[in-house]
């Protein structure tokens, strides 16, 4: 590991000026000199193998603001301040009540130390697992761009089929983000331009000839809460992983669903799909094909399949468009079955 | 008791805790990477990310600039020492700091030295090599491979079985099947990382090291560095896993020695999980062809086995697994053929049931698969075809419970209730599947020797150089020791995983607890004749009992006419305060040289299929439950229940724990374990445990373990059957079944992962 600067700035305002100050505004977040630390169960992994080098690390965990603590709910909105961990949000009984999915989707994820460290603002700008990338002494275009990318011909089990381009096939690995993304979540953000507000949908950034960048950060941008609004429908929802062993792994394919029936038709379902896509997956023409439909198996595949109509197989990671599909369908079964 | 704590059946000694539990579950345990070693400096690795080539050059002025660094060391810098040799206490003959050629990915290209570990390992990053790259073979399907029959490579596999002629007996059969199976790369992964610490005395050398082997790898250390093995000491008080990855010394340790010398304090390097993936043995792919004939009767009439192997290019490491195989049922008549595959990859070694996981898991496999065949029921078939004598030479079993293994799990298993027509089995959205399988190991023994040290105060000292590699060991030996001389088991102190003790032979081919137990037997019988002729002799307390049988208890001489002599008392009279005897076992059959071997650190193995009276394997028999999702197809295994006979079991609770471990670690072999290869680069992509699967806790639900009683006087004195990886061998075979009676889908390539059953 190489030496590095270690500061605790005493709060928000404090932490964007230190990064202004040392961070190239050019700079991707995951390039610049200075980058911040939550739980670090994310960034300290990659500082020790060598794929992250920041010179300065901004621990975000002396921040004094109290709000970026706590979860808040009110108004139709479940506030997370950015610093609440992971085994915290999914503990918490009334976003269990009001919104399953969200907690579930904390919940299957990763391990009980780690969510006892990893916070929520972390969790959503985790990196990808991809193994070529975690290796500094293979090609990838996300860590050293233009270099290729070895997984495209190599062992692609774990990589992404929707949303991939030419320069880069990995996975966007978080469960969170799928929850977020399809409740319309947004993310309050504080940083040199001031603060602001962006929709969850448009924080993460499809690789395209550009997998380097992977989010619409800048480097002094400090993510200071996540809002989720919530209505009576999103008590029927969940989020179903399905991966290589029952606990402790990423998902193979997940699915995150919202359903506001009426009866057993179908108003308006929300969707989102993980383990198979470069970014958190909005699957908007499988929440059409839904749309005022009476649910059953079928109508349940003819969304899955549209929901993977674009899907691009690799050699090793095929599996993941019939395993991605048979997801969807039992997780939208599932949903339609919970007693709420 | 309790179910950790099973009750003791006939043949079997008391479920005694660990003696070193309460050290382990407080991490107060001295692992050897902890052992303090005065001023330390730390080392690390850095290592090639070519699997084939030659090294043009090494740039490490980079690395020398780091402040903090201290040395490092590099290829030339081994001119002076010789290189590692490949065998039972060597992992590889590649010594890769001697020569420039590159022989497989990871391969060590330079140790840098530093006062800090984050020094020494920012260094490794910074170091370069320029290399003139070849294209390599990765596996079995890669280009330039080499092709070679196995037989004659290595000691322990010396000719392919063969009995009858198959090729009629197959022709003939009435009833058929031919299929290949593969069983995938894998990783050792102990959590206990792999690590040297090494330092000089003088012409002094102490190495603290994870070690399976103490004493062969002091005698192979001192050769390589070329220094008298009087002046090598090699110190592994404790294991946190080993599984054969601590085996046979790695080139490693020397380098690390050498480092040392050079800076003249001691050098610590622990390697990270990554680079003990190339710098460590591991168990290779395999791949198998299998061919059984049979009448509708069920009798098996032809039995062939092909196996393919991957090694290094150097070194023809051989698991050859056939030899059990070839003995396990009646088979009539019998063919087997191992090839070695020899690929641009680092040298294979033992790896828990070397031979028996990838071969029984074939043939057992296949096993199921003819039962279908001939519409039989799976332990219906293996008892119409369970021999009565050996099928290749003909010799008897020392003993085989295997039946009622089979008996005994499916009564608790309730078999019965299964019903055979395949996908018939559901509960709500979950598709059941039950499966068995036969589990087999060889029974081995090697020479030993033990120290036993009793003094006035009934205080016992066990002496032994084996290695506490987390079975156990230390616990049995202290209760032969307590039971043999009447003490409890808290006056009993057990000292292992030091070269400077009697020697032991390497912790491996589950011949510990035989071997240990039999050299301490051997110790505390001298020690009680001594004592007991003290006793009845003239003076004695117990003179004239000299016609009574004796026997020690409660730290007392006993004597069958009543008549009993407290041990201090005895001692009074023997004016001695302590009393000590060395003891050296050698098994049946030991070749004379045997003893010398001991010392020498080589172990001579007996037992197995190597013994001219008969045969010796332990057995068991395991049931598994699996649930596919009839959406998702993931698997899971809700219930496993194995029934083992392996003669004396010495410790109810440490056995269990065993078999446990062996049958979870099963579940892993057969669902999730996989070392992925980049076919282009002969490279290993999962090198950690995030990607590098095993079972977590919510994996493991139900598992049973049932001890069935056996006495087998033969095996050694001791009466005891290695059980350490008898556990593992049937699991991934049963869970393969048990998918098929789910699913209908025969998965015969592992691991059994999603895809295979979601397409
Ligand atoms: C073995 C393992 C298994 C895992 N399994 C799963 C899994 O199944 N599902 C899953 O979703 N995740 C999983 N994870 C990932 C884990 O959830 C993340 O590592 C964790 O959530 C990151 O949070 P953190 O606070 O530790 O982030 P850090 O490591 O502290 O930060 C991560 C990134 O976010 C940036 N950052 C952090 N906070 C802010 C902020 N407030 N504003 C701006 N930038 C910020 C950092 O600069 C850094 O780039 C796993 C991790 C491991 C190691
Ligand atoms: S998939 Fe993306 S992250 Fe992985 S090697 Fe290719 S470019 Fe790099």
């Amino acid at each position: 590991m190489r030496p590095f600067v270690y500061e605790r700035p005493a709060d928000v305002s404090a932490a964007v000026a230190v990064a202004s100050r040392f961070a190239d505004q050019q700079d991707q977040p995951t390039k610049a000199d200075v980058q911040f630390i939550a739980g670090a169960t994310n960034l300290a992994d990659y500082m020790k193998l060598g794929v992250a080098k920041p010179k300065r690390l901004l621990d975000l965990n002396a921040l004094r603001e109290p709000t970026l603590r706590q979860i808040k709910i009110g108004d139709g909105i479940i506030r997370f301040g950015a610093l609440v961990r992971m085994g915290e949000a999914a503990d918490n009984d009334d976003v269990r009540r009001i919104c399953p999915l969200l907690s579930e989707s904390l919940k299957l994820a990763a391990s009980g130390q780690i969510r006892n460290m990893a916070s929520l603002a972390g969790n959503v700008l985790q990196r990808t697992r991809c193994e070529y990338f975690r290796e500094t002494s293979w090609p990838c275009n996300k860590r050293d761009p233009g270099s290729g990318c070895a997984a495209m011909e190599g062992f692609n089990r774990q990589h992404a089929v929707l949303g991939t381009s030419d320069g880069c096939i990995a996975t966007y690995h978080g469960d969170f983000a799928q929850a977020l993304i399809a409740l319309d979540a947004t993310v309050e953000i504080e940083g040199k331009r001031g603060a602001r507000r962006m929709e969850f949908a448009k924080l993460h950034r499809l690789p395209g000839d550009t997998p380097d960048i992977e989010t619409n950060l800048a480097p002094d941008d400090v993510i200071v809460a996540i809002e989720v609004p919530f209505a009576a429908w999103s008590r029927r929802s969940h989020y179903l992983k399905i991966r290589d062993r029952e606990s402790y792994a990423f998902a193979l394919a997940s699915a995150a669903v919202a359903l506001d029936l009426d009866g057993n038709m179908i108003r308006h379902a929300r969707i989102a799909l993980g383990g198979v896509a470069t970014v958190p997956w909005r699957a908007k023409a499988a929440e059409e094909a839904l749309q005022g439909k009476t649910l059953d198996q079928e109508v349940a595949e003819t969304a899955a399949d549209a929901a993977f109509a674009e899907a691009q197989p690799r050699r090793y990671n095929a599996f993941k468009i019939p395993l991605g599909k048979r997801t969807l369908v039992r997780a939208l079964l599932e949903t339609r079955d919970m007693k709420v | 008791m309790n179910q950790a704590a099973p009750a003791p059946k006939e043949n079997m000694g008391q479920p005694v805790p660990r003696i070193d539990a309460r050290l382990k579950v407080t991490g107060q345990a001295g692992y050897s990477a902890d052992l303090a070693a005065g001023n330390v400096a730390y080392a690390a690795l850095a290592t090639s990310t070519i699997a084939k080539g030659a090294i043009q050059a090494l740039h490490l002025d980079r690395a020398r600039a780091v402040p903090g660094v201290l040395d490092i060391v590099s290829i030339g810098d081994m001119d002076q020492i010789e290189k590692p040799k490949f065998g039972n206490t060597g992992a590889s003959s590649i010594g890769p700091l001697h020569d420039k050629t590159v022989f497989h990915d990871g391969q060590i290209i330079a140790l840098t030295i530093a006062e800090s570990f984050e020094a020494a390992e920012e260094a490794a990053m910074l170091i370069e090599a320029d290399y003139a790259q070849e294209n390599p073979s990765a596996s079995f399907d890669s280009q330039g491979t080499k092709i070679e029959p196995a037989a004659g490579k290595s000691p322990m596999y010396k000719e392919d079985a063969k009995v009858g002629d198959f090729d009629s007996a197959y022709a003939s059969a009435e009833v058929k099947i031919d299929q290949k199976y593969s069983t995938p790369t894998q990783h050792h992964n102990p959590i206990e990382l792999f690590s040297t610490t090494a330092w000089w005395q003088g012409d002094q050398l102490t190495v603290h090291e994870p070690s399976q082997n103490v004493t062969g790898w002091k005698i192979e250390l001192a050769r390589q560095l070329k220094i008298d093995p009087a002046n090598v000491r090699i110190i592994s008080p404790y294991v946190g896993g080993a599984f054969g990855s601590k085996g046979p010394m790695t080139a490693r340790t020397a380098i690390v020695a050498v480092a040392a010398r050079r800076v003249g304090r001691p050098v610590r390097c622990v390697v990270s999980r990554m680079q003990a993936f190339g710098t460590q043995t591991y168990r290779a792919e395999t791949r198998h062809r299998i061919r059984i004939g049979a009448g509708k009767d069920g009798h098996i009439t032809a039995f062939a086995h092909e196996g393919w192997e991957v090694t290094s290019r150097p070194d023809p490491y051989v698991v050859g697994g056939a030899s059990a195989t070839a003995r396990m049922y009646n088979y009539g008549s019998v063919l087997t053929h191992v090839s070695l595959v020899r690929a641009d990859r680092n040298t294979p070694g033992y790896m828990r049931s070397p031979p028996e996981t990838p071969y029984v898991y074939a043939l057992e496999n296949a096993m199921d698969e003819m039962a279908v065949a001939l519409g039989m029921d799976p332990i219906e078939f293996r008892r119409i075809n369970e021999p009565q004598k050996e099928p290749i030479g003909g010799k008897p079993f020392s003993s085989r419970s295997l039946l009622k293994c089979y008996e005994q799990a499916a009564r608790a298993f309730g078999w019965s209730r299964r019903e055979a027509r395949v996908g018939s089995m559901r509960d709500g959205d979950w598709l059941v599947g039950m499966g068995c399988a036969t589990a087999i190991y060889p029974t081995a023994v090697a020479p030993c020797a033990a120290r036993i040290r009793l003094t006035a105060d009934g205080q016992v000292r066990v002496q032994c150089g084996s290695h506490e590699i987390g079975t156990g060991v230390r616990t049995v030996a202290g209760q032969m020791a307590a039971e043999r001389l009447g003490v409890d088991l808290d006056k009993v102190s057990v000292e292992m995983g030091d070269s400077a003790l009697p020697p032991a032979p390497v912790s491996g081919g589950s011949i510990s607890t035989a071997s240990v137990c039999s050299a301490v037997l051997k110790a505390c019988d001298a020690v009680r004749q001594k004592l007991f002729a003290a006793a009845v002799g003239e003076g004695g307390p117990l003179a004239g009992s000299g016609n009574a049988k004796l026997d020690m208890a409660g730290e007392k001489i006993v004597a069958d006419d009543g008549k009993s002599a407290a041990l201090s008392d005895l001692f009074k009279t023997m004016q001695i305060g302590a009393i000590e005897e060395y003891a050296e076992f050698a098994p049946r059959g030991s070749s004379p040289e045997a003893l010398k071997k001991l010392y020498a650190g080589e172990s001579e193995f007996h037992g197995g299929d190597q013994d001219q009276d008969s045969v010796k394997y332990a057995f068991g028999a395991e049931f598994v439950e699996v649930r596919v999702n009839s959406h998702t197809r993931e698997v899971r295994v809700p219930r496993l229940v194995g029934a083992f006979a392996a003669g004396r079991i010495m410790n109810t609770r440490t056995a269990r724990s065993q078999l446990m471990g062996g049958m979870i670690w099963g579940i892993g072999q057969a669902l999730h374990e996989a070392t992925e290869i980049d076919q282009r680069h002969a490279r290993y992509v999962n090198r950690d445990l995030q990607d590098y699967l095993v079972p977590v806790n919510a994996d493991i639900k139900e598992v049973e373990v049932i001890l069935v009683p056996e006495i087998d006087h033969e095996v050694n004195p001791a009466g005891v059957k290695g059980l350490g990886e008898l556990g593992n061998v049937g699991t991934a075979a049963a869970v393969a079944s048990a998918v098929y009676h789910a699913t209908g889908k025969r998965i015969r390539d592992l691991p059994i992962r999603i895809e295979d059953l979601v397409t």
